[in-house]
C-alpha cells in the first residue's frame, strides 16, 4: 500500500488541495503574532488528511486561511493555498465567490450558531442553489429535501419547514454537512465536526462524512483533536504544534511509530495505554506562548530528549522515508528507541 | 368549567374530591393536537393574544376611518353652526353631536375623523421613509465595518446633535409648513434612531458564524444582508418603529401646537388639541378627546409591536400558540415540557 506523503505528492496525482508555507499573521491589541508558520501539506481526491494537536495550535487558524474567513482578525502573511491548481488567496472576490461552494467548503464545529436561527433549515439549505445555480425558491427547496435525505434527517420535507433549534444536535450537524456538500466540493475542510457530540452520534457524523466522501470523491481535511477519529477515519495526518507541522505521513506509520517526540507525547497520553491503577501520562507543560515562541525547536521546552542543539536551531520538516517527514533533529533515534 | 353541571357535586358522602374532577378536563384539549407541521399562520397568533387582537382592532378602525371618514362625513367636518356651539358629548344630537361640538359649533366626531387621516398621512410616510433609509444604511454599515461605518455614523451624530423639535421648527421657519416638508423633516430627524439601532445588530451578527458559513458557499454581502441580518434585525426595527410612530404623532402634534405644523382649515390630533387648550376649562371635550385618540392609537401601536416581536421569532412563537394553561405556566418561569 502506498499511501502519498501529504508534503511530496508523487507527480502525476494533481492534488485538489495543496498549502503551500502558509503562514498566518493574528491582530492582537498587543501586536501582530504569528498563529500559523509557514505551513506546508496537499490532499489527494478521496483521501482524508487530518490535521491534529491541541487546542490553540493553529488548526482552525490553517482551515480558516483556507477558507478565506480570516478578516477581519487575522490576515495570511505568505505561502499559497491552491484549490486544483489554482492561488486562492490570489483571486479576486468575485472569483472567489465563484469557487466557494462548488469547489470548496466547510463544516463547522458548533452546528447551533452557524444556521441561522430565524430561518427554516429548508430556505437555508437551498441558499447555495439559489446562489449558485440561480433556482428559484421552490426548486431550491426541492433540491433541500433531497440534501437532507441523503443526509439522514427522516420525513425531510415536513422537517425542511422546521427552525434550527427544533433538531437535536446531532441532526444539526448532518444539516451543516448537508450544506457544505450541496454543491458537490471537490474539497471539503472539516472543523471538528463532531466536537461537540456525543460518542455514538459522533461515530454516525463521520460515517456519513465518510459516505459523502465516497461518493463526491472529496479530499477532506479533518481537523481534529481526537487521537480515536484520526486512527479511525484519515488516510493521512499532519501534527501541528504551536503554528508547526511537526510530523507528517500515512496514519498507520505514524501512530506506529511517531518520528517526532510530540507525536509520541500524544499517543502516549491515551488512556487505553495504560493500566488501572497507574497514573495517565501527559506531556508535561502547555505550548509556548504565540508572542514568547523559542528561537530553536518550539517543542523544547516540553521535550523530554531536548539537547543543546534544540535550543539553538529549529529544525527543518525533513523527509524520513518514502512518505514520511518530522520535524525534530533526533527522529531517526526516536524511531529506533 | 363545562363538566361542573354534569357532575352532582354537592351529594353529602363525597364532596372532597368533586371539586377538583372538572380539573384534568381542560387539560386534555391541552395535551390532544400535536404541534402542527405547519407553522401557525399570523391571523391564529394574533387570536392567541388577546390583548394584541384588540389593538389590532383599534388600528384597524383608525385606518378604515382616516380611509373612509371624508367619502362618509362629506363636508361634516367644515359645516359650522353656531347655534350649537360647544355643546357637550350627548346622545340627543344625532351621531355627530356623539362626541359634542367645538367652538364654532362643528362636530367633534367628524373632526376626529378628519384629523386622523391628516395625522396617520404624516405620520405613517415619515416613519417608512426614516425606517427603510435609516435601516438599509445601518445594516450596511455595520455589516462591511471600517470606513463605511464611521461615516455612516458620524452623519448620524451630526443630525442628532441638533434637537430634533428644534431642527424642525427652523426648517418649518425656512420652508413652508407643508404636510410634503413636514413629513420630510421628521424623516431626517428621525434616520439615525433607525441607523444606530440597525447598524449595533449588523455588528453583532456580523462576527456569527452563519453569516461566515454563508460566506463560505459564495453569498454576496447584499444577499447575507438580505437573508441573514435582516431577518434577525427587523422586529428590534419593527418595535423600534412603533415606539418613534408615537413620538413622531406627538412631534406632529408640537410643530401644530406651535403653528408651524398642519395649517387650519386642514386639522390634525395634534392641532385639536392645540386649539381646544384656551378651553380646557368651560369644554374639556374638545382638547381631551383628540388626546385620547392619540393615546390610544399609540398605545395600539406598542401593543401590536410586542406581539409581532414574538410572532416573528421562531424560538418564541410557541408561546402565542401553547393553550393558556401552559402558557401561565410558562410565564411563571418553567420550562415548556
Amino acid at each position: 500500500m502506498t499511501v502519498p506523503t501529504p508534503a511530496a505528492p508523487p507527480s502525476g496525482a494533481e492534488p485538489a488541495l495543496e498549502v503551500e508555507n502558509l503562514s498566518v499573521d493574528l491582530n492582537t491589541a498587543s501586536g501582530t503574532v504569528r498563529a500559523v508558520d509557514g505551513i506546508s501539506f496537499a490532499v489527494r481526491k478521496g483521501v482524508t488528511l487530518a490535521l491534529l494537536g491541541e487546542s490553540g495550535c493553529g488548526k482552525s487558524m490553517t482551515a480558516l486561511a483556507v477558507a478565506g474567513l480570516l478578516d477581519p482578525v487575522a490576515e495570511v502573511a505568505e505561502g499559497a493555498v491552491r484549490v486544483g491548481g489554482t492561488d486562492v488567496l490570489r483571486l479576486g472576490r468575485a472569483e472567489r465567490k465563484r469557487l466557494a461552494g462548488p469547489v470548496l467548503s466547510i463544516v463547522f464545529q458548533d452546528a447551533l450558531t452557524a444556521l441561522n436561527p430565524v430561518q427554516t433549515v429548508g430556505a437555508q439549505l437551498g441558499e447555495p442553489f439559489r446562489i449558485h445555480q440561480g433556482l428559484s425558491r421552490r426548486k431550491a427547496r426541492e433540491k433541500a429535501v433531497e440534501l437532507m435525505r441523503t443526509v439522514g434527517i427522516p420525513e425531510p420535507r415536513a422537517r425542511a419547514r422546521s427552525y434550527p433549534h427544533q433538531f437535536s444536535g446531532g441532526m444539526r450537524q448532518r444539516l451543516l454537512i448537508a450544506m457544505a456538500v450541496a454543491l458537490g466540493p471537490d474539497v471539503l475542510i472539516a472543523d471538528e465536526p463532531t466536537t461537540a457530540l456525543d460518542v455514538t452520534v459522533q461515530a454516525q457524523i463521520m460515517q456519513l462524512l465518510a459516505d459523502l466522501q465516497a461518493e463526491h470523491d472529496m479530499a477532506v481535511v479533518l481537523i481534529t483533536h481526537d487521537l480515536a477519529v484520526v486512527a479511525e477515519r484519515a488516510d493521512n495526518v499532519a501534527v501541528m504544534y504551536a503554528g508547526t507541522v511537526v510530523e507528517t505521513g500515512p496514519v498507520h506509520e505514524v501512530f506506529a511509530a511517531p518520528g517526532h517526540p510530540y507525536t509520541r507525547g500524544l499517543l502516549d497520553s491515551v488512556p487505553e495505554n495504560v493500566d488501572r491503577g497507574q497514573r495517565l501520562r501527559s506531556v508535561p507543560g502547555s505550548p509556548p506562548e504565540l508572542t514568547a515562541i523559542p528561537a530553536g525547536c518550539v517543542f523544547q521546552a516540553r521535550c523530554p530528549m531536548a539537547r543543546d542543539r534544540c535550543a539553538e536551531e529549529r529544525p527543518a520538516l525533513t523527509p524520513a522515508g518514502p512518505s514520511r517527514a518530522a520535524a525534530c533533529h533526533f527522529s531517526e533515534e526516536l524511531a529506533s528507541a | 368549567m363545562t363538566a361542573t353541571p354534569q357532575d352532582p357535586g354537592p351529594t353529602a358522602q363525597d364532596p372532597g374530591p368533586a371539586p377538583q374532577d372538572p380539573g384534568p378536563a381542560p387539560q386534555d384539549p391541552a395535551a390532544a393536537p400535536r404541534p402542527a407541521p405547519r407553522p401557525a399562520r399570523w391571523w391564529t397568533l394574533l387570536g392567541g393574544d388577546r390583548f394584541a387582537a384588540a389593538a389590532a382592532v383599534v388600528l384597524g378602525l383608525v385606518l378604515t376611518a382616516a380611509l373612509l371618514g371624508p367619502v362618509l362625513l362629506g363636508d361634516a367636518a367644515e359645516r359650522q353652526d353656531l347655534r350649537a356651539s360647544l355643546r357637550p358629548p350627548s346622545l340627543d344630537h344625532g351621531v355627530l353631536g356623539l362626541l359634542g361640538t367645538d367652538v364654532l359649533g362643528r362636530s367633534m366626531l367628524a373632526r376626529l375623523i378628519d384629523a386622523a387621516g391628516t395625522t396617520l398621512s404624516v405620520a405613517l410616510p415619515a416613519v417608512v421613509c426614516s425606517l427603510v433609509i435609516g435601516s438599509a444604511i445601518g445594516m450596511w454599515a455595520g455589516y462591511h465595518g471600517g470606513l463605511r461605518e464611521s461615516a455612516a455614523m458620524r452623519v448620524a451624530d451630526v443630525i442628532l446633535s441638533f434637537p430634533s423639535l428644534l431642527l424642525a421648527v427652523v426648517a418649518l421657519y425656512v420652508f413652508t409648513p407643508s404636510v410634503a416638508n413636514l413629513v420630510l423633516i421628521l424623516a431626517i430627524t428621525r434616520i439615525p434612531v433607525y441607523l444606530r439601532t440597525a447598524r449595533a445588530e449588523a455588528a453583532e451578527l456580523r462576527s456569527r458564524l452563519f453569516v461566515d458559513a454563508a460566506r463560505t458557499f459564495g453569498a454576496g454581502s447584499g444577499a447575507t444582508i438580505y437573508r441573514h441580518i435582516l431577518p434577525i434585525t427587523l422586529p428590534t426595527l419593527l418595535t423600534v418603529a412603533t415606539v418613534d410612530f408615537s413620538f413622531v404623532m406627538l412631534t406632529e402634534s408640537s410643530l401644530s401646537f406651535l403653528g408651524i405644523g398642519i395649517q387650519p382649515p386642514d386639522v390634525s390630533w395634534g392641532l385639536m388639541v392645540a386649539q381646544g387648550r384656551q378651553y380646557l376649562q368651560t369644554a374639556w371635550w374638545i382638547a381631551v378627546l383628540p388626546g385620547v385618540a392619540i393615546v390610544i392609537t399609540t398605545v395600539s401601536a406598542t401593543i401590536i409591536a410586542a406581539w409581532a416581536r414574538l410572532a416573528t421569532d421562531p424560538a418564541q412563537r410557541w408561546r402565542l400558540t401553547a393553550p393558556r394553561a401552559r402558557r401561565a405556566r410558562a410565564n411563571r418561569g418553567e420550562t415548556p415540557s
